[in-house]
């Protein structure tokens, strides 16, 4: 290269309060092969875009450096500059003079010969740059959904409603998730299933959908446009074909087990349907209850008694494998357990329950028939102390979040259970009401105005078992008083914690997850949708806890960031990718040792027949692993070769 | 019996007043488990309370005096018997011994207290601090126990009371803070039927006695009738602060009103004493408890409300 030009920002006083732009550009002009350096007060400003344009044509520059903030920011603005002016926008490079300069040094002087440094050491680097070329790669038309709870469901229809298909894997016998199991839903007040059921029925006879419910995604490799996705079906030792849903076999099977559906409250056979509207509406046989084992058959009542003849004791789990262009993770959440919490009776105290367990009970579905009732006894609790934040906001315990839906539903189990037993008393403690949606906080008010419910501002310190009687101490800090209730039944809102298993998912899936294990959106502002692998989105509690109303927005922004994204025929990627020289190769397979992401294979070479390894651009992520892990120095990272970086080095020390 | 098993013993003030019983029956007891005790030839205040001031190290200075002298006489484990000075010595020695106490890194603490002591040696932080219950469960099997009983409980109710000094803060906790335990595999040992209780991770109210003994009287009550109701014959302490808290303010709250039942208040190594038949000195004036009203003072937080 020997017509190189260097532009140099002021980010406003951004850089120049501690750089000395005219010292730093005369300097700069002096330097090999620069033919033109000149400073403008925002760069990355339409005028001063077209300045690099424009001086980019006419001094017809074969390479152009933009001395600014960081890359991340605005490499890609520049870049396209660089394109718009005819130049491969590969040749355009930036030298960080901000992050890594003005806003780390006081001293002026210091921060000038710094920043003339890392400009000097740009221009080396520049200097063995090759125009590359974005690789296209073809996007295939289909999308993969995770977690058939009400984020997943409305996902999957958005997209089966544009026509294409999407398959929706759920890991439980049934879709539905959490909100399955909710009674009224706040703040309307409407059924959860009345409004649910239809929508899980929609998407098993959609035919763009693929339903497969008891499965899990165990193995996801390739890249945006192109997932190779693995999904292994547990066995439900009924055939999904054959089965009527008649429900013959359930009466036959003497295995009694708690309902995980009902929280535990109910009970229910080893053969099961697991609430009935589930979808698909087929038998499973809970293979660590049934009294078979993989060797022995001692019962076979169920099989003897089902007309269609559904069930196969000898059925295998069986895998699937499959491509799609995008995945929607919809992994949703689970309730710290109570345990969690010994001062709260954490060892399991009957009536000391769940906020979902509240809801089966007050689901005329549920257990009880929509009759509240203790669990130890039955009978109908006349003192009911609902407790916020059992978990949340409480750093002690690990969940340091608010977990954003239990001021909301407990205020309204707290209306139902009045409702319910009218001459009952509530109390609710709480630390601070939020209730920030639309028509939220007019709910709370409602309820706290016109129930009767006593609300007390203050955290439980102990709940503890006297006689029948639940013992709850706690404070109301807005009398300053000390205050003891006795309970017939403590209902906690318990935090809102990932999924279990989504740490697992979230290895298989190569993408990262915050401190409190939701998975991590892209940008917390810009890309809440996105997951920061390309392809790969969010939708619902999976995220971070939030109510159905958010869960379905999200939902529906990743099904549209999904479909735009299976828009185009073919996605371009980055060719800054790694790069073998075959002559210098020696076969050993150190490298695809190395990737992470399997994206370098060893075959023998075409010219000399010696094994030498191969990188498929579309796999890999351009990390450079490969390249420093090469004891030959046979593969270079395009756009950071070694050339580069030792000019770089050499022109900076 | 394993060999060898020596701990330096920090005593305490009160363990050479109020509790000489339960100094001569923990004596007794880890002389017959084949514990040598070697009290420390010197030794002062352990400084009571530990402090909840972050900043000033006048407080902690007690401690670390009877730390130095363990590691001069070369214990690198010392235990006590006092709960409170538990609590204090452990968590002075946490300033000097580990980077995850709660209130500041160790390097400044260790070089403010030891520049300050500049007439003394200066302490390493190197000397661990048990409980005698801790050290128990760390170095004892409760096998060994039961064999050395002669006289088994027969399934006395013994509900151990471990009040909030042994738990409190987590960093020094000897056991789960809301559900201990510790206690329970001696006394099975021994043949007794524990009692467990809601109340047993309480504060006895501890040095309120002083100025509040209304308040403390308050909380004996509740804390002895939840065991009362859970069934217990006997309260098992290991703590004297607990031990004259729940004692003699038995009398305080049962002059207001007959109780139908008294509850023995008794150091868990008095307990450990007896069922291994060993002799112990005994302070007939501690063991004299009176009724105590189960129930009455339920609605006590309301009432003291008012
Ligand atoms: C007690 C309570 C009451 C509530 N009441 C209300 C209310 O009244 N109004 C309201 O708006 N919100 C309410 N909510 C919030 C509501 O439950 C959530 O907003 C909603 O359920 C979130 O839906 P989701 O699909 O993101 O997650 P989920 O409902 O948790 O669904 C996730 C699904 O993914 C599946 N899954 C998990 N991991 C995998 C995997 N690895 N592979 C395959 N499948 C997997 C699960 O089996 C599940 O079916 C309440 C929450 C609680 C706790
Ligand atoms: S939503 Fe309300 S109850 Fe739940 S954690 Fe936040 S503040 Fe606490």
């Amino acid at each position: 290269m020997t017509r190189l030009g260097v532009f140099i920002c002021h980010c406003g006083k951004n850089i120049s309060r501690t750089v000395n732009i005219e010292a730093l550009r005369k300097k700069v002009s002096t330097l090999t092969d620069v033919v033109l350096a000149k400073d403008y007060l925002y760069m990355c400003s339409k005028p001063g875009q077209t300045m690099i344009a424009d001086d980019i044509r006419e001094h017809r520059l074969d390479g152009a450096l933009v001395a600014a903030c960081s890359p991340r920011l605005h490499g890609k603005t520049f870049a396209q500059t660089a394109q718009r002016a005819g130049l491969n926008p590969y040749l355009l490079d930036m030298a960080n003079i901000r992050e890594h300069c003005s806003w780390v040094h006081i001293d002026g002087a210091e921060g000038t010969e710094k920043a003339f440094s890392i400009i000097k050491g740009s221009l080396g680097r520049l200097h063995y740059a090759e125009p590359l070329e974005p690789f296209q790669s073809p996007v295939t038309k289909r999308v993969l959904v995770i977690g058939g709870g009400v984020a997943g469901i409305q996902a999957a229809l958005d997209i089966a409603n544009s026509g294409h298909e999407v398959y929706l894997v759920e890991k439980s016998p049934s879709l539905g998730g959490h909100m399955a199991q909710l009674g009224e839903t706040f703040p309307t007040l409407d059924c959860s299933s009345c409004i649910l059921t239809p929508r899980m029925v929609e998407v098993s006879q959609n035919e763009y959908v693929h339903l497969f419910s008891y499965a899990e995604a165990t193995r996801v490799e390739g890249n945006i446009g192109q997932f190779q996705v693995t999904v292994r079906f547990k066995p439900r030792y009924i055939d999904e074909t054959l089965c009527t849903g008649c429900g013959d076999c359930v009466p036959t099977c003497p295995v009694v087990v708690p309902n995980e559906f009902d929280q535990g409250l109910g009970a229910r056979k080893a053969v099961y349907l697991p609430f009935p509207q589930a979808v698909p509406a087929v038998y499973t046989i809970d293979w660590d209850a049934c009294l078979n084992t993989d060797k022995l058959i001692i019962c076979e009542n169920c099989y003897k008694s089902c007309e269609a003849r559904a069930i196969n004791f000898l059925m295998e789990p069986r895998e699937i494998t499959f491509e799609v262009g995008a995945i929607i993770l919809s992994t949703g959440y689970e309730l710290m357990p109570v345990a969690h919490i010994g001062e709260y009776g954490g060892d399991g105290y009957e009536d000391v329950i769940d906020g979902l367990q509240f809801e089966r009970m007050l689901s005329a579905s549920g257990p009880t028939g929509g009759v509240v009732r203790r669990p130890s006894d039955g009978r109908i609790p006349q003192n009911v102390v609902f407790v916020q934040c059992a978990g949340s906001r409480d750093p002690e315990h690990g969940v340091p979040y608010c977990s954003k839906v239990c001021c909301m539903y407990t205020a309204k189990q707290a209306l139902l259970y009045k409702h319910a037993v009218p001459d009952g008393q509530a109390y609710v403690f709480y630390i601070d009401i939020r209730a920030a949606g639309k028509g939220h906080e007019e709910f709370v008010q409602k309820v706290m105005s016109e129930e009767r419910i006593l609300y007390l501002r203050g955290k439980v310190s102990k709940i503890f078992k006297s006689g029948d009687k639940l013992v709850v101490w706690g404070a109301d800090t807005l009398s300053g008083r000390q205050v003891e209730i006795e309970a017939d039944l403590v209902v906690l809102a318990m935090a809102v914690i990932p999924s279990s298993g989504s740490q697992k998912l979230a290895r298989t899936l190569h993408i990262a997850s915050d401190l409190g294990g939701f998975f991590s959106e892209a940008h917390p502002k810009l890309g809440p949708l996105e997951s920061n692998t390309d392809g790969i989105f969010l939708a619902g509690a999976a995220q971070f806890a939030k109510d159905i109303t958010d869960t379905v927005s999200q939902a529906t922004g990743a099904a549209g960031k999904a479909l735009s994204l299976l828009a185009n025929d073919f996605i371009k990627l980055e060719p800054t990718v790694s790069k073998v020289e075959e002559g210098l190769c020696r076969g050993c397979g150190l490298c695809a040792s190395i990737c992470p992401f399997g994206a370098v294979t060893m075959s023998p070479s075409e010219k000399t027949g010696a094994m030498v390894a191969g990188i498929n651009p579309v796999l890999c992520k351009g990390c450079g692993l490969c390249a420093a892990g090469c004891l030959s120095g046979a593969i270079n990272l395009r756009g950071s070769s070694f050339k580069q970086i030792f000019a770089q080095l050499e022109e900076m020390v | 019996m394993p060999e060898g098993l020596r701990v330096g013993y920090f005593p305490g003030c009160t363990l050479k007043t109020d509790a000489r019983d339960f100094e001569s029956s923990a004596l007794a007891v880890a002389g017959a488990l084949g514990i040598e005790v070697a009290e420390l030839s010197r030794w002062n205040c352990c400084g009571t309370v530990y402090s909840l001031d972050a900043v000033n190290l006048m407080p902690r200075l007690a401690s670390v005096h009877n730390l130095i002298r363990a590691e001069e006489e070369g214990f690198s484990e010392i235990m006590t018997l006092c709960s409170m000075c538990y609590n204090t010595l452990k968590r002075t020695n946490n300033l000097f011994t580990s980077i995850n106490s709660a209130v500041v890194a160790d390097a400044p603490w260790r070089t403010a207290i030891n520049d300050f002591l500049c007439l003394d040696p200066g302490y390493s932080g190197r000397v661990k601090i048990y409980h005698f219950l801790e050290f128990l469960r760390e170095k004892i099997k409760p096998e060994q126990v039961k064999d050395l009983v002669v006289r088994p409980l027969d399934g006395l109710a013994v509900a151990p009371y471990y009040g909030c000094l042994l738990l409190r803060p987590k960093e020094i906790a000897i056991d789960d803070p809301e559900k201990p335990e510790i206690l329970t595999p001696f006394l099975s040992a021994l043949g007794a039927k524990v009692i467990d209780f809601p109340l047993n991770n309480e504060c006895c109210g501890a040095y309120q006695t002083a100025m509040h003994p209304e308040a403390v009287a308050r909380r004996a009550c509740r804390i002895i009738s939840s065991a009362q109701s859970e069934g217990a014959d006997m309260i098992a302490v290991s703590c004297p602060l607990c031990h004259y808290n729940l004692s003699a303010l038995q009398n305080a709250t049962n002059s207001r009103q007959s109780g139908p039942k008294a509850m023995p208040i008794i150091y868990f190594t008095e307990i450990m004493a007896r069922a291994m038949g060993l002799n112990y000195q005994t302070d007939a004036a501690n063991m004299t408890p009176t009724s105590v009203p189960p129930g009455r003072c339920r609605a006590s937080a309301w009432e003291a409300a008012k």
